[in-house]
């Protein structure tokens, strides 16, 4: 009998085309690769210099979302809303697709969005895939039981060119949360649990596989909250077996296997879960019934606290620095901060999902005097699946502002962006300095909690309101 | 990629733990199709304060540290984002290699394709370098080694293969292409296609 295996083992297994020696890494093949205009202009270079082409076009799904405005765009001139730069780069990655042959998801396609809410959408993400971006967030895509990891501009090109990339094994981290998540407590509390737990660098050269009744009880759209922040720990990626939830999502997608191939992939599928014994580097326990919403306090996600809880105090000089770019006084509970901007998207919680959840809390209310409201659908479809429901007239109802999709004022790159000294209650997944724009400053917190913080005008515990 | 074998420079240390790619390059500056240039952006909110000048307390803004190209910096750094402008940024603003106790994984591995060493030290060793900026190190790819003064020389982790590649100044992607005809015979013969 063999040995037992992990989920992550099972995957990298498939997918080794040259195993790897102590001189030279793994040959590692790819099978979808998501692009977009900012980590590749400089990687179709290399493909240009080198005379190359681009190797599987149909394993290759490009789009269009970090420099984009979320204003509508049906003219060139509607893209320099973004800045000058952005619009070229915009251009720049039309010419780059229409060069190379490849289909891209872009303005007018109605399937443009954010890289790692459209793969998931279009059934292009699948259990058992290895899936790369230039985008450290890919790791979101492992939501699946897929392979998934964020790799720099060199490695696009050569993805690009090979469909390959030269890969060292990574170690295992199996991080099991059991119980049940208490009720008003989500996914991002959970993941940003898991990160104050582990800490921003718990995860280095681990690969994660979430596990235990508290992970099998979310849905995929929650899973994609925890998978997207596993990098956030210093992981290179973030697994959960694939099982009901997972067909039953992945069921009638139009990149997903149809008739007599989904009966087969599904077959596949089944056997994607870490065998009986089967043996990780690392294991962490969480017990879900212990968390509260979660909110940060410091500029990086695992400076993290309990929203009803005092922000703890710590004489290290890092720590100290980020508790004075935040202006947050330490031993008091976070919803003292009074906001000035809340941002609801990003590839964190950009999904339908966390815009009912948003809309459920607004419906009725009002976004305090003073607090500008972002809401942000993290892709064309998002959008629209949103404006059926009548979601966006709840959101405008309330006074916060209903935009096009686009990664937005999750990293500002398109003009979307909090003014110096702002503080901002984001449901995106990095609180860095100057993040969301030089000198803004970022809470990380679930939908729940930033549109209860956006009508309560303080950072505000969206168990309070029902 | 030109090859890297050894250099010896003064070290210039930013202590903070957790230095994120977007402390090493604000995401404004992504806007480039170009990889040339973004030394001017490297630690751009650090180097410069709101009226545009430079910071006097930011170390690399001292004329001390004007030659030294080798960075010493707190815990975990580059975490964050996969851009690989910031080692671009790093290398075009004249930095040849960090030190640090961690280094994030994509970030590493961003930079050794592109000649940026990072060097992986114990506490002991990274305490001593924060204790004492401007100190003398030299970075050995061949023999993965930093030597401090007092004859101090302690080894460091790089893949094998990175490391030939340095010292050869090796372009991975040719590597890869050699298999073409493996990578080809595995899209052929695997149990289910994509």
């Amino acid at each position: 009998m063999s040995k037992p295996k992990t989920l992550f083992e099972k995957v990298w297994a498939d997918h080794v085309v040259v195993e790897e020696t102590a001189d030279t890494p793994a040959v590692l093949y790819i099978d979808l690769h998501i692009i977009h205009e900012v980590t590749t202009p400089q990687a179709f270079s290399v493909l240009r210099e080198q005379g190359l082409q681009v190797h599987r076009p149909d394993l290759t799904l490009p789009t269009m979302d970090h420099s984009t405005p979320t204003t509508p765009v049906s003219t060139f001139k509607d893209l320099l809303v973004a800045g000058e730069d952005a619009a070229n780069q915009v251009r720049q990655m039309e010419q780059n697709c229409k060069d190379f042959g490849l289909e891209l998801l872009g303005f007018g396609s109605g399937k443009r969005g954010i890289v790692h809410v459209i793969g998931p959408e279009l059934g292009a993400t699948q259990p058992g895939k290895t899936i790369v971006c230039g985008d450290s967030h890919t790791s979101t895509h492992g939501a699946f039981g897929a392979l998934a990891f964020g790799i720099g501009t060199t490695e696009v090109g050569h993805v690009l060119a090979t469909q390959c990339l030269l890969q060292r094994k990574p170690k295992t981290l199996a991080i099991n949360v059991e119980g049940r998540l208490q009720t008003g407590v989500t996914a991002k509390d959970l993941i940003l649990a898991v990160i104050g737990k582990i800490g921003v660098d718990g995860g280095t050269g681990h690969v994660i596989e979430y596990r235990g009744e508290a992970i099998r009880n979310l849905s995929m759209e929650e899973r994609m909250t925890v998978c997207n922040m596993s990098i956030e720990a210093g992981a290179r990626a973030g697994m959960i077996a694939p099982d009901e939830t997972t067909m039953d999502y992945m069921s009638g997608r139009p990149r997903a296997p149809q008739g007599a191939d989904w009966e087969a992939a599904v077959a596949r599928w089944k056997n994607l879960r870490s065998d009986e014994g089967a043996s990780f580097d690392q294991e962490v326990t969480l017990d879900a019934s212990q968390l509260t919403p979660m909110v940060t306090f410091g500029t990086n996600p695992g400076m993290v606290v309990g929203i009803d809880e005092p922000v703890p105090d710590s004489a290290d000089p890092s720590f100290l620095k980020a508790i004075e770019y935040m202006q947050i006084e330490t031993g008091k509970p976070m919803t003292d901060n009074k906001v000035d901007v809340v941002f609801v998207g990003s590839c964190t919680n950009g999904r339908v999902s966390d815009i009912e959840e948003t809309a459920r809390i607004l419906k009725g209310r009002k976004v305090a005097d003073g607090v500008r409201m972002l809401v942000v659908p993290g892709s064309e479809q998002v959008k629209a699946q949103a404006e059926k429901l009548g979601l966006d007239k709840i959101i405008l109802e309330a006074g916060a502002e209903w935009r096009e999709a686009g990664c937005s004022m999750c990293l500002g790159m398109n003009g979307d962006i909090a003014q110096p000294g702002q503080l901002s209650v984001s449901t995106s997944n990095r609180n860095f300095e100057g993040r969301q724009g030089v000198g803004a400053r970022t809470i990380l917190a679930s939908p729940a909690t930033a549109a209860a913080s956006a009508v309560a005008g303080y950072v505000a515990d969206p168990r309070n309101l029902s | 990629m030109k090859p890297v074998t050894q250099f010896q420079s003064c070290t210039v240390v930013l202590p903070n733990k957790d230095i994120d790619t977007d402390q090493i390059i604000p995401a404004r500056f992504l806007t480039t199709t170009s990889r040339e240039g973004l030394g001017k952006a490297a630690f751009y909110d650090l180097r410069y304060t709101d009226d545009g000048s430079e910071d006097a307390t930011f170390p690399l803004n001292q004329a001390e540290n004007a030659n030294c190209s080798i960075l010493v910096a707190g815990n975990n750094f580059g975490c964050g984002s996969s851009r690989e402008h910031a080692p671009w940024a790093l290398l075009d603003y004249g930095l040849k290699a960090v030190i640090s106790t961690e280094i994030a994984d994509i970030f590493r591995s961003n930079s050794l394709k592109n000649g940026f060493i990072p060097v992986i030290v114990d506490a002991d060793i990274h305490a001593w370098l924060l204790d004492n900026p401007g100190a003398s190190a030299t970075i050995d790819v061949e023999t993965a080694t930093l030597s401090l003064p007092g004859d101090r020389v302690v080894k460091f982790p790089i893949d094998s293969f990175a490391r030939y590649c340095l010292l050869n100044g090796i372009d991975q992607l040719g590597f890869l292409r050699k298999h073409r005809e493996q990578i080809s015979k595995f899209e052929e013969t695997r149990s289910w296609k994509p």
